[in-house]
């Protein structure tokens, strides 16, 4: 019995000794930080040894559980388990219509009162996130579906919000009228951007992009005469609801089904987009560029329209931030702003709709609802990404291609 | 069609990259609705001439001219590849480049491309218009599916196939830009003797049924022999032999160079 049970408690001392070194690593790098506390007033130093223990056994039951789950994800294919689990649910949604259409009636319901059972500040939170929702749906389309690593789409946000405020300040254009104005002028700078990048790939093209980026940005903060340099915008416009007066917080519920109202639009603009003869190509692309091109596809044209659609969003998003914030200025339009978006993309699921959507939930409102965790939010939010980038490398949600139905003898295909 | 028309000309093609000289003056004809295949050892350079021809590669010099069935003749020298694919003629590739997160039918339909129209505008509202052409582009590539035998597998993913489907499927998808012409790159490699055999069969009926003219790169000798009606041998980058199978089989150069080596083991 005893020599059965050997190489077991053999394999569990190893992994206690492992977690053990690691606390012990733990409580080292963070002995500094976590217990020395210098108060330079009064000149005393607080020793907080009760920390260092804290550090101590978190650390030996995370890692201890963390290489636990690292073994079953090795040991038991996990990956291909996820895949089916997604699938049966994917299949049970969509085979008993039922449940997927009060499901979705649920949802609607919900999206409409969410403005009026909330506070005014969690309705503000949501509009964010709606807008970091269409953000990542357009990028989407430059890096998930047409394989384009673009790391400057903030620059286009910018070009839309300061389209609006430049408009609204100087000619006094309306939320309205500079809505299209701004998605518009978006799509040509996606164009300009694209025309220089046509030949790069991969690393190359990222670079490329980040520089665009950071050139506006600095263009704006620099050109006090045309953009007012740092101090920025102030005073634009809301959007204006057929002329009425609106409080602030009927701005917030009126902004806020805006938002809706666009992403709905979004999702069904992008959804049609990729199952087209234009989405295909942009998914060919990604997939084998030499091959796309021998198969009859222009890639200069389908490059530059997944530039010019993908820019579009953030030009719509922008005049959208322009008007919800009424004051904008270069610093919300730094790299970080498309490091986050591109997080959402790649999180999410590149190419899936339903993935960049979670996606932008989890990344704009996690860190929100951390609050709780003050200092400590920025940490728990980066640990909750890079578990999820371990156990689903592919996203959150991957991406699903159309199918066909044939039926033999008419041989037509009808879309399912 | 009159089979003494030609279909592709090529004279005079020289590659060079750097210092190597992969292709030396190579001159080779295609008649319409013939099937020729192009021979040699590895390393020859019958990629690199398949690459020239599809505008992959920019050749030094040469000239190589296609005569589209009923329309003037085109010269292929700096057209991009896609152009020379509208022109009419289509390729497969040697290490397979298929889309391989698309279903066995995008992979078609994504061909489909240059021979269809509707816009972005068309895309998102749904016209009737684009409706129409995306049932007909479905259809059409469902047609080819079944013709190269994988209609069972139109909804999988292109990088879950066997191998030797994948072949087919780059034929396919080959054939659904509608060419006159057809290149197919070792169409054979990587295939038993049962699918090498079907293979054989899909080549033929391509002949015979599209009345394509086909140029293949083979290596599997008794592919080559039994379907081809005139055969090119090529080695380290120049033309040492042309004539029907059975000439090449008697020709001493060609034992040398290449059959020598295979026909040796
Ligand atoms: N892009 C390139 N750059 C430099 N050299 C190249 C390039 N492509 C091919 N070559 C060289 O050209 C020569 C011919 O190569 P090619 O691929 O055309 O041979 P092949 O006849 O198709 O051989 P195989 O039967 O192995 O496919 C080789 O020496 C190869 O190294
Ligand atoms: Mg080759």
């Amino acid at each position: 019995m005893a020599t059965q049970w050997k190489p077991l408690i053999e394999k569990i001392t190893s992994e206690l000794v492992k977690s053990l070194l690691v606390a012990a690593w733990f409580m080292f790098l963070t002995f500094p930080l976590m217990v020395i506390r210098v108060h330079p007033l009064e000149r005393t130093i607080e020793w907080r040894w009760m920390n260092m223990i804290y550090v101590g056994v978190g650390s030996f039951f995370l890692s201890f559980i963390w290489r636990y789950l690292m073994e079953r994800k090795d040991g038991g294919n996990s990956k291909e388990e996820g895949d089916t689990w997604q699938k049966r649910v994917g299949l049970r949604i969509r085979s008993d219509k039922r449940i997927s259409l009060s499901g979705l009636i649920a949802i609607g319901i919900f999206i409409f009162i969410f403005p009026f059972i909330f506070s005014s500040y969690q309705t503000q939170i949501m509009i964010t996130a709606l807008m970091y929702v269409m953000l990542g749906l357009g990028l989407n389309i430059v890096v998930g579906l047409a394989g384009l690593l673009d790391l400057g789409y903030v620059a286009f946000y910018a070009v839309g919000a300061y389209c609006y405020a430049l408009l609204n300040h100087h000619f006094g254009l309306s939320f309205w009228m500079a809505l299209p104005l701004s998605g518009a002028l978006a799509a040509t700078f996606g164009i300009l951007l694209g025309f220089p990048v046509l030949r790069l790939r991969g690393d190359y093209l990222a670079i490329v992009t980040l520089g665009f980026g950071e050139i506006i940005r600095l263009i704006l903060e620099n050109w006090n005469e045309f953009s007012f340099g740092p101090s920025g915008i102030a005073g634009i416009s809301r959007p204006g609801f057929f002329g009425m007066e609106l409080s602030l917080q009927e701005h917030t519920v009126y902004l806020y089904f805006i938002m809706i109202m666009l992403v709905v639009l979004t999702v069904l603009v992008v959804s049609r987009l990729r199952n087209s003869r234009i989405g295909r190509a942009w998914i060919a692309l990604r997939e084998d560029e030499v091959a796309c091109q021998a198969m009859g596809i222009d890639k200069t044209k389908t490059k530059l329209t997944a530039f010019a659609l993908g820019a579009t969003w953030a030009g719509l998003v922008g005049c959208i931030f322009a008007a919800k914030t009424t004051f904008i200025n270069p610093a919300s339009f730094t790299f970080m702003e498309s490091a986050m978006i591109l997080s959402i993309v790649v999180l999410g699921g590149m190419g899936s709709i339903v993935g960049v959507i979670l996606g932008a939930f989890v990344l704009i409102l996690l860190p929100e609802y951390l609050r709780a965790f003050s200092e400590y939010r920025m940490l728990a939010f980066g640990a909750a990404m890079v578990i999820i980038m371990v156990f689903r490398p592919q996203g959150i949600i991957t991406g699903i291609r159309q199918r066909y139905e044939f039926h033999r003898n008419t041989q037509k295909g009808k879309a399912r | 069609m009159n089979k003494t028309q030609p279909a592709l000309e090529v004279k005079g093609l020289t590659m060079d990259f750097g210092g190597l000289r992969a292709l030396d003056h190579i001159d080779l004809e295609v008649r319409q609705g013939e099937i020729v295949a192009l021979i040699g050892p590895n390393g020859a350079g019958k990629t690199t001439f398949f690459n020239c021809i599809t505008g992959i590669y920019e050749p030094t010099k040469g000239d190589m001219i296609i005569h589209p069935r009923g329309k003037e003749p085109v010269r292929l020298n700096r057209l991009k590849p896609n152009i020379v694919t509208e022109h009419g003629l289509a390729r497969t590739f040697q290490n397979i480049r298929l889309f391989q997160k698309m279903t066995v039918l995008e992979n078609v339909m994504v061909a489909r491309h240059c021979r269809t129209k509707s816009g972005i505008a068309g895309a998102i509202f749904r016209t009737p218009k684009t409706r129409k052409e995306e049932a007909e582009m479905v259809e059409f590539s469902y047609g080819l599916l079944e013709k190269v035998g994988l209609a069972q597998y139109v909804n999988e993913l292109a990088h879950e196939l066997p191998y030797g489907a994948q072949r087919r499927l780059e034929i396919a998808r080959a054939m659904a830009t509608e060419p006159f012409l057809l290149l197919l790159d070792e169409p054979a490699a990587g295939m038993n003797p049962k699918e090498t055999n079907e293979l054989d069969k899909l080549i033929t009926k391509l002949q015979v049924e599209d009345k394509l003219a086909i140029l293949l790169i083979e290596h599997d000798m008794k592919l080559v022999m039994s379907i081809s009606n005139r055969i090119y041998v090529m080695d380290y980058g120049s033309m040492i032999a042309q004539g029907t199978p059975h000439e090449i089989a008697e020709n001493p150069n060609v034992i040398k160079a290449y059959l020598g080596e295979a026909f040796d083991a």
